[in-house]
């Protein structure tokens, strides 16, 4: 499928969620360049995760369109949006736990390969797909750990399998959510350096709440309040705007 | 030294009809055919996350099958083999389709009721299976003219054919697909959302579990020469389940120990009182509370500790 060429990566048109009574995203939208680095933030429940969900097609909106690189993707189900370029990690670390790290990025590899159908044949015997894993693995700085099960390994390195599962990839569309949450200080300059050596081909659109951290990171900011768009423009005109200091410091 | 213990268990089952008498070829048959049918299962309950309760459907579908087209029809082994396998692989595409709408309690529920039909119109569609008299004497294949007539013929054939099982199966669960329906069963979401059809996945393999459960009830017909509604029941594909659980799903080795172990135990138990049953169901709480994740599993960890505490 070739998609239509659009000067936007991700199009977010009139977005609607309602659990219910309670509206989680009413009518956001959000046009996001190619390349560009887009830090998304909020309070608590202002809708962050659920438009992520949205987007990534774990949840169906009530109304609203999202389009990538200008395709219609709202009704699309979450495995056809990942071979369109989307790709994302989670909140909450969502790995195979009994694996090991390669194999974890292998899967990542896989998934986009004709060959995850394949039956008759040992993954083992495909040398390239390892090859690639341990290269990505190697990337984000943990070839060392690549025989080792994820069970076995220190939360902010599985933090950053997270990452390699989706760089495998090689996204067009990335979404991270809260890439840096629960790091030490160490581990979060690693995995902002990491985040800051992602190629431009591919779109990167951030969940964080470590402001000093994001910020750096971030060309445009999108502020997200009772799950409707407040602010939505470059960063330092956010971060100026008074209605940001009203939601983060209620003044 | 693992290659040493399997060429020497690869000799021993070889050579086993030069020392066995006709009551253990026999029983060893019948352990071979449990084997792949207990393979099967496993690949959907251990590798794919999906207990079923219904399995007995495709190995009594296959059986009815084979056994209806060779005696009422008149036709050869041959043909009848490849129709039943193709019917009962046809028929797992169509139950994986309405069973795969659920998971979990619910996928287990639909095999259930889906195998208690197949069961029903086995007993009450007497004009053609007979009823509750099943279809007795049918007669064994005669592969490249050669009969199977005598117990070690026929356990040639099985062992033949359950090696191309073991293998084919084995194979199957170490490739990318394999890898893929594991994922699937351990995080749906992330598989999804890393590019894999969740829904397809389940489906491709629980059709190729109905095909090798159609496998073993081809040789099944052939052993027994008869075919009762029983082979459908809910019972016989509970025995399996509880032959993969207790020997340890999501291996390789355990529904081969869980498939022994039961014909082992309903064989001599049953020699000595109608209530094997019993002994059965106390088996197999021994097992879970002494070693919740099968036999082959808790074998494996208990030679890991003894290992380790010797040194």
């Amino acid at each position: 499928m070739i998609a239509p060429t659009s000067e936007y990566a991700l199009e977010v048109v009139n977005l609607k969620k309602a659990f219910g009574g309670l509206v989680v995203t009413q009518d956001i939208s959000l046009a996001i360049r190619p390349g560009e680095r887009r830090l998304i933030i909020g309070p608590n429940g202002a809708g962050k995760t659920t438009l992520f969900n949205q987007i990534s097609g774990d949840m169906r909106p009530n109304s609203g369109q999202i389009k990538l690189s200008g395709a219609d993707i709202t009704r699309l189900a979450p495995y056809r949006r990942a071979h369109l370029g989307l790709s994302r990690t989670y909140q909450i670390i969502t790995l195979f736990t009994g694996d090991t790290l390669e194999h974890n990025v292998t899967l990542g590899l896989l998934g986009l390969r004709p060959s995850r159908w394949q039956m008759w044949r040992p993954l083992s015997f495909y040398g390239d797909l390892a090859n690639e894993a341990r290269r990505v693995l190697d990337a984000v700085g943990l070839l060392h750990l690549a025989a080792h099960p994820v069970s076995d390994i220190a939360y902010g390195e599985k933090r950053r399998v997270e990452l390699a599962m989706a760089l495998a990839q090689k996204p067009r569309v990335l979404l991270l959510d809260e890439p840096l949450a629960g790091l030490s200080n160490t581990e979060r300059s690693q995995v902002k350096s990491l985040i800051a050596s992602i190629p431009r081909q591919t779109t990167v659109i951030m969940i964080e709440h470590d402001m000093d951290t994001a910020l750096d990171l971030a060309e445009t900011v999108t502020l997200l309040n009772y799950g409707r768009v407040i602010v939505d423009g470059d960063r330092d005109a956010v971060i100026a705007d008074e209605r940001t200091r009203e939601v983060y410091l209620g003044v | 030294m693992k290659w040493i213990a399997a060429t020497l268990l690869a000799a021993l089952l070889v050579l086993l009809p030069s020392f066995a008498g006709e009551f253990y070829l026999n029983l060893s048959s019948q352990i071979l055919i449990a084997v792949i049918f207990a393979l099967s299962l496993n690949l959907l309950v251990g590798y794919g996350g999906m207990t079923s309760l219904g399995h007995a459907s495709f190995l009594g579908v296959a059986a009815y099958i084979s056994a209806l087209l060779t005696s009422r029809y008149g036709w050869g082994h041959g043909p009848a083999a490849i129709v039943s396998i193709l019917g009962t692989t046809v028929m797992a595409a169509l139950f994986g389709v309405i069973a795969l709408r659920a998971t979990g309690l619910g996928f287990l529920m639909i095999t259930l009721a889906l195998s208690q039909v197949l069961w029903g119109l086995a007993y009450r569609m007497s004009d053609v299976t007979n009823g509750d008299n099943g279809i007795p004497g049918l007669t064994r294949p005669m592969p490249f003219g050669i009969p199977l007539d005598s117990p070690a013929a026929f356990y040639w054939f099985a062992l033949i054919v359950t090696a191309f099982a073991y293998l084919m199966m084995a194979i199957f669960v170490s490739s990318s697909f394999g890898s893929s329906l594991k994922g699937v069963r351990d995080q749906p979401r992330r598989m999804a959302a890393l590019g894999f059809n969740p829904w397809m996945i389940r489906w491709i393999a629980f059709i190729y579990a109905g095909f090798w459960g159609g496998v073993a009830g081809l040789l099944y017909v052939y052993y027994h020469k008869y075919i009762h509604p029983a082979s459908l029941s809910t019972a016989s594909s509970a025995e399996a389940l509880l032959g993969v659980i207790a020997g340890g799903s999501g291996t390789l080795g355990g529904p081969v120990a869980g498939a022994a172990l039961v014909l082992l135990l309903k064989n001599y138990a049953s020699a000595y009182t109608d209530r094997w049953n019993i002994l059965l169901g106390l088996v197999f709480l021994f097992i879970v509370l002494v070693m919740p994740t099968g036999i082959v599993p808790g074998i494996g960890k208990l030679v890991a500790r003894l290992r380790g505490g010797s040194r």
